[in-house]
């Protein structure tokens, strides 16, 4: 696909088309088409077992698809010819051998992609780990130590792209701070970010575009203030009244759905909808802007959402 | 907490180059050589991996030297040092095999291997490749220390040293060697899991030569067949001083069989499954 020019990273996006990944006959990854963009962290969030990794994997070439493609600068990952080069990988921080010094580890890295052996001493300066530290088993390593060490194999080849599923898995707060200016800054660069994630407040803060997933499906994608805009109301009634409420919605002409016990979302402003429901007599409880709410609220949300369909189907 | 004292004050900058979209060169593909040369450090950078490639040269000394002090003086021949040298390498060297592969699966290091070098038919072939030269190299090494033994034997005895195995027998004794060698890595590819790998061998290597002698006993008719069909059996005829046509097909035929399809299907695998 790419002919000349592949150096400047104007095509440096991963692009997902379609991508579906079935286990027998459970669809773990199901018609997921989504892109992240140069210069921007996209964040990619869902629960546990939402589909996730499965993507991630098949995006590096570890998992074989279904259907559909994913390409990153218009190429798949595996016609890459460095792609340690192009693209930094971390999939589990875990997944080392755990005889393997920490330094070990960077060093086969370094020495798969043809780098200069300082390049270790970077990055291993650049993620914190001590002289000390990198001299240690990676069995003897704390998961914030495994994670750091991770990062600094993804980022040893100086890469336009990064993929890290659940990075932050184990760092400390401080860690977790570390990581965000690093993955801000980058991206600040002109880099390439997916980063996968179920810790919301972290995503929330680092991330320019959201793609969430639940149960293999995209139930939500956009940048992160569209997203936040778009949640429209929250609307609280008596438990036992909340369908006459979603009717004296309807009839005023508003779309609303479930978002707890009594409590309806309504893609409208609190004032309509406090007309509507006043209309029909409806006592309210509570009424006010969802985006407050954040960026959680959201999400549980979206993914209760797509857990009741599943129930339903 | 020391850790974390440093981290915030790491400038992101320092990731590589200022702009991370800056225009650079298409990267070139890593070549074989690097591949192996990788390959090959991971053989022995763990603690159990280095031991491991340690106990061929410790093993074999031990051996020239058990030759030396417990064999008679009739019995200081270079054959003696090359038997008593010959079976522990015929063990680790498989086990060598095994666990460069299986590592990638077992310790779930495949996940980053794979990930830099997603052509895993390359990866495995540097794999096979650098078994193979360990193998050699560690046999030479082992000839060598064999060969020291039968020199210092006799020099005590104050007899001659006797050089009984002609350079023939010694390249057939390698080529045994290496397809036990190969075996461990067909089963690393077939079972991809260290442990069973390791039994399965022992199974391959112990007890099918039993069951095939025993058939061959109890049945005549399988006795004029078993060099067709026993890989182990066909095999055996390496370690005589010189093999028949006859016996080099036999080797051959079993070898497809029992060696090759198995290799084949276990990379055929390699190449399609799921690397978690």
């Amino acid at each position: 696909m790419c002919l000349a020019g592949c150096g400047t990273r104007l095509g440096a996006m991963i692009e997902v088309q379609s991508l579906t990944k079935v286990y027998g006959g459970f669809r773990a990854v199901d018609d997921v088409t989504f892109t992240a963009e140069a210069g921007r962290v996209t964040g990619f969030l869902g629960p546990n077992g939402a589909g996730k990794s499965t993507t991630m994997r098949v995006m590096v070439g570890l998992t074989p698809p279904t259907t559909g493609t994913v390409t990153i600068g218009g190429r798949r990952f595996a016609d890459l010819p460095n792609p340690g080069l192009e693209v930094g990988v971390l999939l589990d921080a875990s997944a080392q051998h755990a005889g393997r010094t920490g330094r070990e580890v960077l060093t086969l890295a370094q020495e798969t992609m043809g780098l200069p052996r300082r390049r270790v001493d970077e990055m291993l300066e650049l993620v914190s780990l001590t002289p000390g530290e990198s001299k240690r088993r990676v069995k003897d390593y704390s998961l914030g130590m495994r994670q750091r060490l991770g990062i600094a194999t993804a980022l040893i080849g100086d890469p336009q792209v990064l993929i890290l599923d659940e990075p932050a898995n184990g760092l400390d707060p401080a860690g977790i701070r570390w990581m965000r200016d690093l993955l801000r800054g980058y991206a600040d660069r002109g880099g390439t970010v997916l980063l996968s994630s179920h810790l919301l407040h972290e995503i929330e803060v680092v991330a320019d575009d959201l793609v969430l997933i639940g149960h293999g499906r995209i139930v939500a994608s956009g940048t992160k203030a569209a997203l936040l805009a778009s949640t429209g109301t929250l609307v609280r009634t008596r438990a036992h009244l909340v369908d006459d409420l979603g009717r004296a919605l309807t009839a005023a002409g508003l779309t609303s759905t479930p978002a707890g016990a009594g409590t309806l979302r309504v893609d409208a402003e609190s004032a309509h909808v406090g007309d509507a429901a006043a209309a029909a007599g409806v006592p309210l409880v509570e009424l006010r802007p969802a985006d407050g709410a954040g960026l959680e609220e959201m999400f549980l949300e979206l993914t209760a959402e797509t857990a009741r369909e599943g129930a339903a189907a | 907490m020391t850790v974390l004292t440093t981290s915030p004050a790491t400038p992101p900058s320092s990731v590589g180059s200022a702009d991370v979209r800056s225009a650079r060169p298409a990267p070139a593909s890593i070549p074989m050589a690097r591949l192996a040369k990788v390959e090959l450090r991971k053989m022995f950078d763990t603690r159990s991996g280095f031991w491991l490639m340690a106990s061929i040269a410790i093993l074999a000394v031990l051996a020239t030297a058990a030759t030396v002090v417990f064999a008679p003086d009739s019995a200081i021949t270079y054959e003696s040092f090359a038997s008593a040298i010959g079976f522990p390498m015929a063990v680790i060297l498989p086990i060598i095999a095994i666990l460069s592969v299986t590592g990638e699966w077992s310790q779930r290091n495949g996940l980053t291997t794979f990930t830099l070098v997603p052509s895993r038919g390359r990866v495995i072939w540097a794999k096979a490749l650098v078994s193979v030269g360990v193998a050699v190299v560690s046999m030479a090494l082992a000839a060598s220390i064999g060969a020291l033994g039968n020199l210092l034997g006799s020099a005590a005895n104050g007899t001659d040293a006797v050089w009984d195995v002609s350079a023939a027998a010694l390249a057939q004794i390698f080529l045994a060697n290496v397809l036990g060698l190969l075996v461990g890595f067909m089963l690393g590819v077939v079972i991809r899991s260290s442990a069973p790998a390791i039994v399965g061998y022992f199974v391959y290597s112990a007890l099918l030569p039993t069951v095939f002698g025993m058939l061959a006993a109890f049945q005549d008719w399988f006795a004029d067949l078993q060099p067709w069909i026993d890989f182990n059996y066909a095999q055996t005829a390496l370690f005589d001083e010189s093999m028949t046509g006859e016996q080099w097909t036999q080797l051959g035929v079993t070898g497809v069989v029992w060696l090759a399809l198995p290799i084949a299907y276990g990379v055929w695998r390699v190449l399609r499954t799921e690397v978690k």
